[in-house]
């Protein structure tokens, strides 16, 4: 685990600085083959801005919405850089809603713009998954298998590595013209990639020692990720239904 | 990339004038797809419901239970240092009361910018137990320098010297400041590294720490 880098008096945070990594690299990607997908890359790009704009300012008001009282205290703190004075539902619901408008507004079909964008969840999945490595979060349940590794007092299983085989196989899978995952009807991609994502959490939070449990013992955040395949697939068999339909 | 593709199967569609005789070959393809879609989906979903109930955690799996960690979820790690007067502190002896431990030195540019609102807070939550121990990292500052900074800024809470590096190693501290907000319980409920945080964000934490039990 690396948290922190050291450069003379500056103490970089790592997990943050691979995230940003991420995003960057992301967005490179999906703005390259936009034009594959029939989307212009400079809609892409702002498109992608402008949720991520919406989403801080959404998160952080939403943050200010909820605890008024410590912001009353310190007004100047609404302005400052803490992530952790940040809403994560609050943001999601401005991103998304900001990208809406945005698309509806240039008349971008709003399938192929999630097809166009899928490359850069991809990157960030992977981007999420190493941030994860150098923060020792998402740590593994402990374990005697011979490649436990020792973190946070015991032998655990390496969840971080395991996150980032899942997140990278997902990303070979879904890269745009190489891998056998294939826009063939506008949302498949996308979809697709949302259940490959779903099945692999689905599947790995098994190992994690920090899951939150519900009842008889049953992970939260793999319940989740089954009704999200399930949504996935169904997306998926109805497109190609709708479409078989439309030739015949 | 699948407007060439759409377009190919719409010029190829239009160019039957003949109503689609049903079923025709390339329906009868399409059909046997979405049947083994349709069996494939159900079996995939199937095959999760039983990994969900396979995986399900025994009590205390997934918890850190009593695994003294610098980590969220996991017991605080124990330490006694000394304060400015002399006397020893143990983090243990708090045990009960929400404890705020801020690792710190006195060159440290964030930890400077962080410590009046630090100072406030005590000043506000103090009679509602709030404990606040302010570690100075002494192994790579001085006693001297750590007790004129403290007195500068008025602080009326603990400063502890970590001479040895006793916490720094057992807190794993990489970046100054870092901050652990431990409940009544002795448990780690957020570790914040780096710094200033700012006020709003202590206030808020600290809330949350006096509402648990």
């Amino acid at each position: 685990m690396f948290p922190t880098l050291q450069i003379g008096p500056l103490a970089l945070q790592v997990p943050g600085l691979v995230i940003l990594i991420a995003i960057w690299a992301g967005l490179s990607l999906s703005e390259h083959h936009a034009g594959k997908f029939g989307i212009k890359s400079s809609d892409l790009y702002n498109l992608a801005i402008l949720m991520l704009a919406a989403g801080i300012i959404g998160a952080r008001l939403m943050y200010i919405v909820h605890y008024p009282q410590a912001f009353l205290a310190s007004p100047s703190s609404m302005i400052s850089i803490n992530p952790g004075l940040l809403d994560p539902v609050g943001g999601l619901a401005a991103g998304l809603l900001a990208g809406l408008i945005y698309i509806q507004r240039k008349g971008m079909p709003f399938c192929t713009s999630l097809d166009a964008i899928t490359p850069a969840l991809a990157v960030f999945g992977l981007g999420t998954a190493i941030s994860y490595l150098a923060s020792g979060a998402a740590f593994g349940a402990p374990t005697n298998l011979p490649w436990a590794i020792n973190l946070w007092g015991a032998q655990r299983h390496p969840t971080q590595i395991y996150e980032i085989i899942s997140a990278a196989a997902i990303l070979l899978l879904i890269w745009p013209g190489i891998g056998p995952v294939k826009p063939n009807l506008p949302g498949i991609y996308f979809l697709s990639f949302i259940a490959l994502s779903a099945g692999a959490r689905l599947f790995l939070e098994a190992f994690r020692g920090d899951s939150q449990l519900t009842y008889l013992g049953l992970r939260d955040a793999q319940l989740v990720a089954w009704v999200i395949l399930a949504i996935s697939l169904a997306g998926i068999y109805w497109l190609g239904h709708r479409e078989s339909v439309r030739e015949t | 990339m699948y407007g060439e593709i759409l377009s190919k199967k719409h010029e190829l569609s239009s160019q039957n004038h003949y109503p689609p005789f049903w079923p025709c070959p390339s329906d009868k393809i399409i059909l046997m797809k979405i049947n083994r879609q349709l069996l494939t989906i159900p079996v995939i979903l199937l095959a999760g419901l039983a990994w969900i109930w396979t995986s399900r955690a025994v009590a205390g799996e997934t918890t850190a239970g009593n695994i003294p960690a610098p980590r969220q979820g996991f017991q605080a790690p124990d330490f006694s240092l000394q304060n400015d007067q002399g006397d020893f502190v143990r983090l243990s002896d708090l045990r009960g009361k929400p404890v705020l431990v801020n690792v710190w030195a006195s060159w440290c540019t964030p930890c400077r910018a962080e410590m009046p609102a630090i100072q406030r807070l005590y000043q506000d939550y103090q009679s509602r137990g709030l404990e606040i121990l302010a570690v100075n990292s002494t192994t790579q500052d001085s006693v001297e320098r750590a007790a004129a900074f403290a007195q500068d800024l008025g602080l009326t809470f603990p400063v502890l010297f970590d001479t040895d590096g006793e916490v720094a190693r057992l807190y794993k501290v990489q970046a100054l400041p870092s901050s652990y907000f431990i409940k009544p319980d002795g448990k780690i409920e957020e570790v914040v590294i780096g710094g200033p945080m700012s006020e709003a964000l202590l206030r808020v934490r600290v809330e949350k720490l006096l509402g648990k039990p």
